[in-house]
């Protein structure tokens, strides 16, 4: 949990900063409504919302808790979590190490270039000597400033005697920028300083890009997360009630689970029965009778009344954790995916060296002397220096990530764009991925003074069920009847007074399959059912998946017979009643037979199946487990993202190839002017920044490609 | 020759101010949300807001 920051004010009071996650702000009323709402609250002395990360951050007294101003919070309106001192410190520090070192190689490159201009248009003698001393003062800090992303990281491969993208990279800025170096002493006529620093500058806008993106992309998904048990509320022996985090949490405590809670740990029931929403942890849609004596596990939400839990096992030792650990199995084969740009440097590199070399020797034995050899190989270094394919990658899948967001699907990262790519085949689970996975009341039998009446009753509680009625009768416009004297009692459901009559929303029937209510008026019994309605745009979406050779299927832990109706319904294949092994092997065969498969769930039991498939995404009502082991999440209540991402993900893999070809032509004629020793700064210069813009605008035509 | 001396430093230290405050906003936290700021000019003035 949070970790509260203690600051001292001038008047002596203690300040607390917490943190909430608010995933429902959309707008600027959100942001004024809760920033005023929580000013005015006694012990509040600021609040500030962060809308691109969905958090809000409030400074209050310690007369104030965490739970007092997540209820706060829920009176203004919005649902809101509590989150841990900033989680996304470590993503965020990288991003802006590479800004500032972006910053810095601008304002190098600028001053240099500005030197450099006058120096290409013919300032001889003194002045020459003059502004390349200049840039050499400019040009030393700079580099040891930016360059230290990529000396670090090609000293990194070396020590484990491998090389990458930064190797060539640092070893030709560090040449160029010696060669200048002696060049200036020497009077020379040439220096590099200026192309040392520009091909500093595009490579940190492409790592920055990146970076940019996964960091956006965590934020957004860091809202999402942890409405699962992160905690819970124990009794201790006197009978104080207190909240406890879950990694705290220890057999044989006494557990307090409320209606619509979550568990966080195991436990056997000491006290109480209810209905428990096992979809997390089974997939099985239907609620799961509980009482005294049973033993329930961690990631069930509690659906039905408040009972008393011993905890039995915590942490590593819930049913949750073995999941947890096959998927950590699972995601082995994934980290061995090697990335595109990767690929392409495995070749990239040596071809460079040894063409430098070449032409260092070839110029040797013809007898050029070592500095104009070695002035052409510096040449051959640079101009091929990977300016264009530094950008080429993420450019295109910066502009792609962001046209994808823009359609409610979240990309963690490049990679996740280039497996999406690549597959072939889809697996869908049922419940809350085909499915909206919440309850839907079927409302339209009922009559107008009924349907008052039920919402006059279920918008005072904040049972999910409740909350189903609530909004559905809200959306169709009815209005709530006058009720007097209502009340929930615990167990028994809602019940109040409308015109003398008894009025009543009996508790739901636990035990069957359908999860049902009574609506009680008078002696008048009427029955509510609750569906989980497929997400509307589903046979569109998987339309969409099948027109580019994606064949789709069903794979779900719930029983055959709402499986098959499902399945049926939308024409596509399906196998129910699978234990997440069981999900686990039928990928590993398909991965076998030299499929790609993609994996689309949301629940604790497709853990390890979205870890193990080529490339997987996961609604924004998954688990946590879930969100965090798959490469994209789609928000809403479409199904239509799933499809665009595959569509959207090829189409950036084209640019991407599109642009490694042009990186590569643009080889073929620069390297034979830089072997045969015609390239001057001037040409590098122009020949460098020429190829990144034409990347970057090749990549930008990707904005438009999800619509 | 001699608008050098001026102009050089002039161009350096204009650029130098540029990067200072890069760093500065960074550091104030002046990119931290920027999708907010683009929301936060329609949010009307309180009218007991001093």
């Amino acid at each position: 949990m949070t970790a509260p920051v203690t600051l001292e004010t001038p008047e002596g009071a203690k300040l607390l900063d917490s943190r909430f996650t608010v995933p429902g702000m959309r707008c600027a009323g959100c942001i004024a409504k809760i920033e005023r709402g929580l000013a005015k609250i006694e012990g509040v002395d600021s609040a500030r919302v962060n809308f691109s990360s969905k958090r809000v951050a409030v400074r209050h007294t310690n007369s104030l808790d965490e739970e007092s101003l997540v209820e706060a919070i829920a009176e203004i309106g919005f649902e809101a979590q509590p989150v841990a001192d900033n989680p996304l410190a470590k993503d965020d520090r990288e991003v802006k190490l590479l800004l500032r070192a972006l910053a810095v190689a601008g304002f190098g490159m600028m001053n240099i270039m500005l030197l450099s201009v006058s120096v290409w248009s013919g300032a001889g003698g003194v002045t020459r000597e003059l502004f390349h001393w200049l840039s050499a003062l400019i040009a030393l800090p700079v580099v040891a400033y930016s360059g230290r992303p990529f000396f670090s990281s090609a000293a990194m491969a070396l020590r484990h005697r491998r090389t990458n993208m930064d190797v060539p990279i640092s070893i030709g800025v560090l040449l160029a920028t010696g060669l200048s170096v002696y060049e200036t002493f020497a009077g020379g006529g040439h220096a590099y300083f200026d192309s040392a620093v520009m091909l500093l500058f595009f490579l940190l806008a492409g790592r920055a890009l990146d970076a940019t993106m996964r960091n956006k992309t965590h934020a957004g998904i860091g809202a999402l997360l942890s409405r699962m048990g992160k905690s819970a509320a124990v009794l201790d022996e006197g009978g104080n009630r207190k909240i406890v985090a879950a990694e705290d949490l220890e057999p044989g405590m006494l557990m307090l689970v409320a209606a619509g809670d979550a568990l966080a740990a195991d436990g056997e029931i000491e006290e109480g029965e209810t209905a428990l929403d096992n979809s997390m942890l089974t997939g099985e849609s239907a609620p799961h009778a509980a009482s005294v004596g049973d033993t329930i596990y961690a990631g069930a939400i509690n659906l039905g009344n408040p009972v008393r839990v011993r905890v039995t096992a915590t942490a590593s030792d819930t049913a949750i954790a073995e999941i947890a650990r096959l998927m950590d199995e699972a995601g082995q084969s994934r980290s061995s995916y090697v990335r595109i740009a990767d690929r392409a440097s495995r070749l990239y590199a040596p071809a460079v060296h040894s063409l430098a070399l070449i032409a260092f020797a070839g110029w040797m034995i013809a007898g050029a002397g070592w500095h104009q050899s070695l002035v052409i190989a510096i040449a051959v270094l640079i101009i091929t220096c990977p300016c264009a394919m530094g950008l080429a990658v993420p450019a295109a899948q910066v502009v792609a990530s962001g046209a994808l967001a823009k359609k409610g699907l979240l990309v963690k990262d490049g990679s996740a764009l280039e497996r999406l790519a690549e597959i072939d085949v889809a697996l869908f689970d049922k419940t809350g991925t085909l499915t909206l996975g919440e309850p839907v009341p079927q409302v339209d039998h009922l009559t107008g003074q009924q349907a008052s009446i039920a919402l006059a009753l279920a918008r005072t509680s904040r049972h999910p069920l409740s909350k189903g009625i609530t909004k559905a009768l809200e959306q169709r416009g009815v209005q709530a009847a006058k009720l007097a004297d209502v009340r929930e009692e615990s167990g028994q459901g809602l019940t109040g007074l409308f015109d003398g009559r008894k009025v009543a929303l009996a508790r739901p029937e636990t035990g069957s399959a359908n999860i049902a209510t009574s609506l009680m008026i008078g002696d008048e019994r009427t029955k509510i059912l609750f569906e989980d309605p497929i997400r509307p745009d589903a046979p569109e979406a998987l339309a969409m998946l099948a027109e580019g050779g994606v064949s789709s299927s069903i794979v779900s832990g719930d029983f055959t017979e709402p499986v098959e109706a499902v399945a049926r319904e939308l024409g596509i294949d399906w196998k129910a009643e699978l234990h997440p092994e069981d999900k686990l092997a039928l990928l590993d065969r398909l991965k076998a037979s030299g499929s790609r498969p993609l994996m689309v769930g949301d629940g604790i039991n497709d853990g390890p199946a979205l870890a193990a498939a080529h490339a997987s995404i996961a609604p924004g009502g998954a688990s946590d487990v879930s969100q965090q082991a798959s490469d994209a999440v789609f928000l809403g209540s479409g199904l239509m993202p799933v499809a665009l991402a595959v569509r959207v993900a090829r189409k950036t893999m084209q640019i991407v190839r599109q642009n490694f070809a042009f990186a590569i032509i643009y080889n073929v004629f620069a390297v034979p002017l830089a072997l045969a020793g015609l390239v001057t700064p001037l040409i590098a210069a122009i020949a460098m920044s020429l190829s990144s813009v034409v990347v970057v605008g090749n990549s930008l035509r990707l904005a438009k490609a999800a619509r | 020759m001699t608008g050098l001396a001026f102009l050089i430093p002039i161009a350096l230290g204009l650029g130098l101010l540029g990067l200072a405050a890069f760093f500065w906003a960074m550091r104030k936290g002046q990119f931290e949300d920027l999708d907010g700021a683009a929301q936060r000019i329609l949010i009307d003035d309180e009218d007991d807001e001093q």
